[in-house]
């Protein structure tokens, strides 16, 4: 798993790990605030980052035992040679069952990516416009807190009622999940912007949209990325779900035709492709974070 | 509630209680207070208050902590709609924080512009920044700064505004002994040479009496006194004038004077 090693030697100087994790949707302001963490050396956290990686290898290194000496069944869990091959298999050949794996990977990832893209931007306006004013506020956060509420899975019927079963409920289901909390964590980022700084925007005369643009979504930035973090994970996993309805392509079809024939395999392939592709969006915020936060790195490097 | 921009000229604030129209200021005068008065949960901090600022004059402010000092100084900044009384402020003003206030994602020279409405607002606040000595310092991160470097990019950022009113919140209350003595003759400097009218709210006599044309005194929400001083700067402390003003400011500040000199 390369991947999880970018991860991890990435997270030295990050905002604290998003308390909630991908499969459930955060409380409002629960989620820790980020904090600068001087006094972590760079060598010790590059030591940390190599520490990290021995439980996930202990894990799989767990697995294949189990697997291979028999103590499961092959038939419920198949050795990781075994997933490698069937995956290989399901790259470079196209089955009728399961099209290829990476045909269904993008269509996967075009459909986060589009549900992503509407309910990331529409979060981000309606917190900022929660954030600036009391009027606001009244008119979208009991909405936005009652939306929270409500079980997302459970809108599933609804959604093909209203949309049919093509791509638009897969896409709204997906929208409304990423939605969510990255509303939640703007709006309470750009309510924990020091009072001082939009004081000072005040005395300098600032017009609303460099308030915004360069007090209140910069202040907020931590908050937002902690939010586009757990808004991911949450798009990741409303796709499962949406794709394993109706959905003749993607992942969660593969996951589907696995099931109905019988193999665990290809189940599993399927699983560690949405584990690689939400550990590698994750690595992309982060890598955002990196560059986005340069300007609290100035504590550590002095 | 509008946004109060520096470059708006005479803006005129004019609190709820309000009664007569506010008087036309007289020329000079780049503010004026008449009647003032603010009460926080029904305790009385500025009382019936009247200030005349004139151009080009550095005033400096003390009084015991709780006297309203910050308080006037808010007011005058438009940070404090519930004021009553007159209040006209006829000149840009600039503000100068207890604390630096520098925006931590805005590198040094991007916070002296911030807001500024100049054809190149990055070569003015360069200057600025020259000016104060952190010309070198432009594309640091604020966070890198000492409190002395940081104090001084704000100076900087509240200069590059061409204030007709400078506003300073005890602006050195935090620094160490020896950077306060350097941006006492910093400040002076850039007063000389910009010459806006000057509100110094301090807590240390010395500082009022090294800096100022005028001392207040600020007790019980008014201005209990006031000392003009004229001796040229830099001002010599043991000055048989600044002794004498010493003690009596600090009788007015309630302060036992007897090991004084």
């Amino acid at each position: 798993m390369s991947v999880s090693t970018g991860t991890s030697a990435s997270r030295r100087g990050s905002p604290a790990e998003p308390a909630a994790g991908a499969g459930s949707l955060p409380i409002a302001g629960v989620t820790a605030a980020p904090q600068a963490r001087p006094g972590r050396g760079a060598p010790a956290g590059r030591h940390r980052g190599w520490l990290r990686l021995i439980s996930p290898i202990v894990v799989l290194a767990l697995w294949q035992i189990i697997s291979v000496t028999g103590i499961v069944s092959q038939q419920k869990l198949p050795s990781l040679t075994t997933l490698w091959s069937t995956a290989v298999r399901l790259i470079t050949t196209t089955s009728p069952t399961y099209g290829t794996l990476q045909g269904a990977m993008a269509i996967s990832l075009e459909r986060v990516a589009v549900g992503f893209a509407i309910g990331g931007s529409l979060a981000v306006i309606l917190a900022v416009i929660a954030g600036l004013s009391r009027f606001g506020e009244n008119a979208v956060d009991p909405v936005m807190q009652a939306a929270r509420t409500l079980p997302l899975f459970g809108l599933i019927p609804v959604f093909i009622v209203w949309f049919g079963i093509g791509e638009t409920p897969k896409i709204t289901l997906i929208a409304l999940g990423a939605a969510i909390p990255l509303y939640l964590n703007t709006f309470a980022g750009i309510r924990g912007v020091d009072g001082k700084l939009a004081e000072l925007g005040q005395v300098l005369g600032l017009s609303r949209r460099e308030m915004i643009r360069d007090i209140m979504l910069p202040g907020a930035l931590p908050m937002i990325l902690v939010g586009l973090r757990q808004s991911l994970g949450v798009a990741w996993l409303a796709l499962v779900v949406a794709e394993q309805i109706n959905a003749n392509a993607g992942l969660g079809f593969i996951i589907n035709q696995g099931e109905t024939f019988l193999q665990q395999n290809v189940i599993f392939v399927a699983l560690f492709v949405y584990l690689i592709l939400g550990l590698l969006t994750d690595y992309i915020v982060r890598l955002i974070e990196r560059r986005a936060l340069t300007w609290r790195r100035g504590i550590l490097e002095t | 509630m509008a946004t109060r921009n520096p470059g708006d000229l005479a803006a005129e604030r004019t609190g709820p209680g309000a009664v007569a129209a506010p008087e036309v200021a007289a020329p000079g005068v780049v503010a004026q207070t008449r009647g003032l008065s603010r009460s926080f949960a029904g305790h009385v901090v500025l009382d019936d208050l009247d200030l005349e600022i004139r151009s080009g004059k550095f005033l400096a402010m003390i009084g015991r902590s709780g006297t309203g000092k910050s308080t006037l100084l808010r007011a005058l900044a438009g940070l404090d709609r519930d004021v009553t009384g007159d209040l006209t402020v006829s000149a840009p003003v600039s503000v100068v924080f207890q604390e630096p206030r520098l925006v931590p994602w805005k590198r040094v020279g991007a916070n002296v512009s911030l807001g500024l409405r100049a054809s190149d607002p990055r070569g003015v606040a360069r200057s600025a920044l020259d000016e104060v000595g952190l010309a070198a310092r432009a594309d640091a991160w604020p966070l890198t700064l000492s409190g002395g470097e940081a104090q001084r990019a704000a100076l900087a950022r509240a200069l590059v505004r061409d204030p007709g009113l400078l506003l300073l919140d005890e602006p050195f209350s935090a620094l160490d002994a020896l950077t306060r003595i350097s941006m006492h003759a910093l400040v002076l400097s850039l007063w000389e040479r910009h010459r806006p009218a000057v509100l110094l709210v301090t807590h240390d006599v010395d500082e009022a009496l090294a800096l100022a044309d005028r001392v207040l005194v600020l007790a019980d929400g008014k201005i209990a006194h006031s000392a003009d001083i004229t001796l040229d700067r830099p001002r010599d402390r043991d000055h048989p004038d600044l002794v004498a003003l010493r003690i009596r400011l600090l009788t007015e500040l309630g302060v036992a004077t007897r090991d004084v000199d």
